[in-house]
């Protein structure tokens, strides 16, 4: 048997491969292709059965009510902007981490970022609710200090300082990877040749980084566009996210197929963000 | 340092007259450099002085701070106290960036996001100089390390020794009075590894008017074949510096000549000598000459064209003697093995070792 299995190197990675195979295939693009199934149903209004015949009328839906509009292009946004943010605040927090502490601090840093993970998201969210509100700390400190009060609470501010805290550990950890890898002579050899910090940085440490930035940007990117609780506990009357639709649609309207053709969208969001990396080149140094 | 036609780096700009150099001092001075790591004393109160257009080795085993001064040097290590000129200008507290030093990395640090020719017009780039002169220079610089056509290969297609000469060819297209080599030459197999040194030492030459090698090994091959001028270190001090002849010949003590060569230790009325084991004749117990010492042969190792014998005096003392194969078979000589022998060699061959510094640093 093993002997058989020596000879056959290609069956021996079959049978390892065969069980995420199956569940990737069975429930991950099953389900995917189900999504994209049911988008194309749609509701009887009388009924509220599903109507098993073809029609993109949830797809028109979607681009002509301009309150579709503005909610993709809302949850679009912020997930931009959370994730320009984290990238903002990641990279030079690892290059600090990963080059410039010393072996215990580095281990702290890593633990420090680690730590938030272990408890609830939720938890999180809530503790952020309190500190934004407007008898929160934030008001406190702010007035203490004498600039009055920020009246920043349930807003579109508030969830991208959220969103932007929330996920944040999401993109050090592969920046901070990504910074490690890079042999500490590349950067001697840059300034051996005359290249002050800030070129060093962007002719050599960033481009040899871009995949980790990348990678943590899926992250970033991909979460904040899928999200609906964050919206519910700290946006306000106009913070409605495609994941808050979603769920009205599903759990309230009862209409499937419409949810299904709205989940559709970041999914096609983040298909064109994939191509528009490729095309950058962030790959080529993977 | 641009001109508008002598872009060749055959054919350099405006290079300083012997004059000028001589009053510019030397290439490299060093002065009492100490640098600390924790309490590891890398390099304690250093001084060397490297003379413009030499080939200057830095030769010490592992931790003898040989690396932490190439560093301090090139800028990417500050000195804890002492000072570092290069052409008679202190550049101590100067960033790497601003030294007229490139360097030449153990693992080449060829940037990988990018192909040969940008890694080598790299220096050319961020000093603002224009693509056609860049692409220009960065040509005649792979000419010059004898790897012409390979510019739009990226580094990792590159065999071992070709990225050994991009890393050269990066470094001295940047016309640099000093380059700095970081033991370059390590990762390279032993055949590849002893042409490269002929080579180095030939591009050397043809760039001596205007390049001042400094060169860091524990290699002493590569010190004998390539140096001008051997500095021995150990523990972060200076043993002996010293032309390849005088270090082999005249060690100042036991170190340089343990570490470069093998030493053959004699005492007598309490003096320390050292014999080169090719200095020594083998003769036969019965050959009347004015031989030095009796033994008997311990050891043999028969190595294709010498063969090596362990003797060990009649005093307790033991020496090494390499005899060229000249009309000694491989057979015969390893019937040597257990015969009784007698050693000779002349006077001027002995040098006399300075057993005094050993006993100070080791109180």
């Amino acid at each position: 048997m093993s002997a058989a299995l020596f000879r056959r190197p290609w069956l021996r990675a079959g049978l390892l491969l065969s069980g995420p195979t199956a569940w990737f295939v069975l429930i991950y693009l099953g389900a995917l292709f189900l999504l994209f199934l049911s988008a194309l149903w749609s509701v009887d209004s009388f009924s509220g059965k599903i109507v098993h015949s073809w029609t993109f009328a949830n797809f028109e839906t979607l681009f002509k009510v301009s309150a579709y509009r503005t909610i993709a292009l809302r949850t679009v946004g912020i997930a931009a902007a959370v994730t320009v943010t984290d990238i903002l605040l990641a990279v030079p927090f690892a290059f600090f981490a990963a080059r410039i502490a010393s072996r215990r601090l580095q281990a702290a840093l890593f633990v420090a970022v680690l730590i938030p993970l272990w408890s609830s998201y939720l938890v999180r969210v809530f503790a952020w609710r309190l500190i934004l509100a407007k008898d929160g700390i934030l008001n406190w400190f702010v007035g203490n200090v004498g600039l009055g009060s920020l009246n920043i609470g349930y807003s579109n501010w508030a969830m991208w300082i959220v969103f932007s805290y929330i996920w944040l550990p999401f993109m050090i950890l592969p920046v901070w990877a990504a910074i490690e890898r890079v042999p500490d002579s590349f950067i001697e050899a840059s300034a051996d040749l005359g290249a002050r910090g800030w070129r060093s940085f962007r002719l050599v440490l960033l481009p040899l980084i871009l995949p980790g930035i990348l990678a943590g940007s899926i992250f970033t990117f991909s979460l904040t566009l899928g999200d609906f609780i964050t919206p519910t506990l700290v946006g306000g009357a106009g913070s409605t996210f495609i994941g808050n639709v979603v769920y009205q649609e599903v759990g309230i309207s009862n209409n499937v197929p419409f949810a299904a053709a709205f989940a559709t969208v970041p999914l096609v969001i983040m298909g064109i963000y994939l191509l528009i990396a490729r095309r950058l080149g962030a790959f080529e140094a993977l | 340092m641009v001109s508008s036609s002598g872009t060749s780096v055959a054919v350099p700009s405006p290079r300083p007259s012997t004059a000028e150099r001589a009053a510019e001092g030397p290439a490299v001075r060093l002065n009492e450099v100490r640098k600390v790591y924790g309490d590891v004393v890398a390099v304690d109160r250093l001084s060397l002085e490297v003379v413009a257009g030499e080939f200057f080795t830095m030769l010490g085993p592992s931790g003898s701070g040989k690396t932490t001064t190439l560093r301090v040097i090139a800028g990417f290590e500050l000195p804890d106290s002492g000072t570092v000129e290069l052409h008679g200008s202190d550049v101590t507290r100067s960033p790497p960036y601003e030294r007229p030093v490139n360097t030449v990395f153990q693992d080449y640090a060829l940037f990988p996001h990018m192909n040969v020719l940008d890694n080598v017009a790299y220096g050319l780039r961020v000093k603002g100089i224009g693509k056609r002169e860049r692409r220009q220079r960065a040509s005649e610089a792979l000419e010059m390390v004898r790897l012409p056509g390979v510019e739009g290969r990226r580094p990792i297609q590159l065999s071992g020794g070709q990225r050994q000469r991009v890393a050269l060819a990066r470094a001295i297209v940047n016309r640099p009075r000093v380059l700095l080599l970081d033991e370059p030459l390590g990762a390279l197999d032993l055949k590849l590894r002893q042409a490269m040194q002929l080579e180095l030492k030939s591009i050397q030459r043809e760039l001596s008017e205007r390049i001042t090698f400094v060169y860091v090994t524990h290699d002493q091959d590569a010190a004998l074949t390539m140096s001008d001028r051997i500095a021995v270190f150990s523990d972060g001090r200076l043993e002996q510096v010293g032309t390849p002849g005088e270090i082999y010949e005249s060690p100042v003590n036991e170190f340089v000549a343990g570490f470069v060569g093998t030493s053959n230790l004699i005492q007598r009325d309490g003096r320390c000598y050292t014999v080169r084991p090719e200095k020594i004749r083998l003769l036969g117990e019965a050959e009347a000459d004015s031989a030095d010492a009796a033994g008997i042969v311990r050891e043999v190792a028969y190595l294709g064209s010498v063969t090596r014998y362990v003797v060990e005096l009649e005093s307790g003392e033991t020496l090494v003697v390499v005899r060229q194969n000249l009309d000694m078979s491989a057979s015969s000589a390893m019937q040597q093995r257990g015969r009784r022998v007698r050693l000779a060699w002349r006077e001027e061959d002995e040098s006399e070792l300075d057993i005094n510094k050993q006993e100070e640093r080791n109180p």
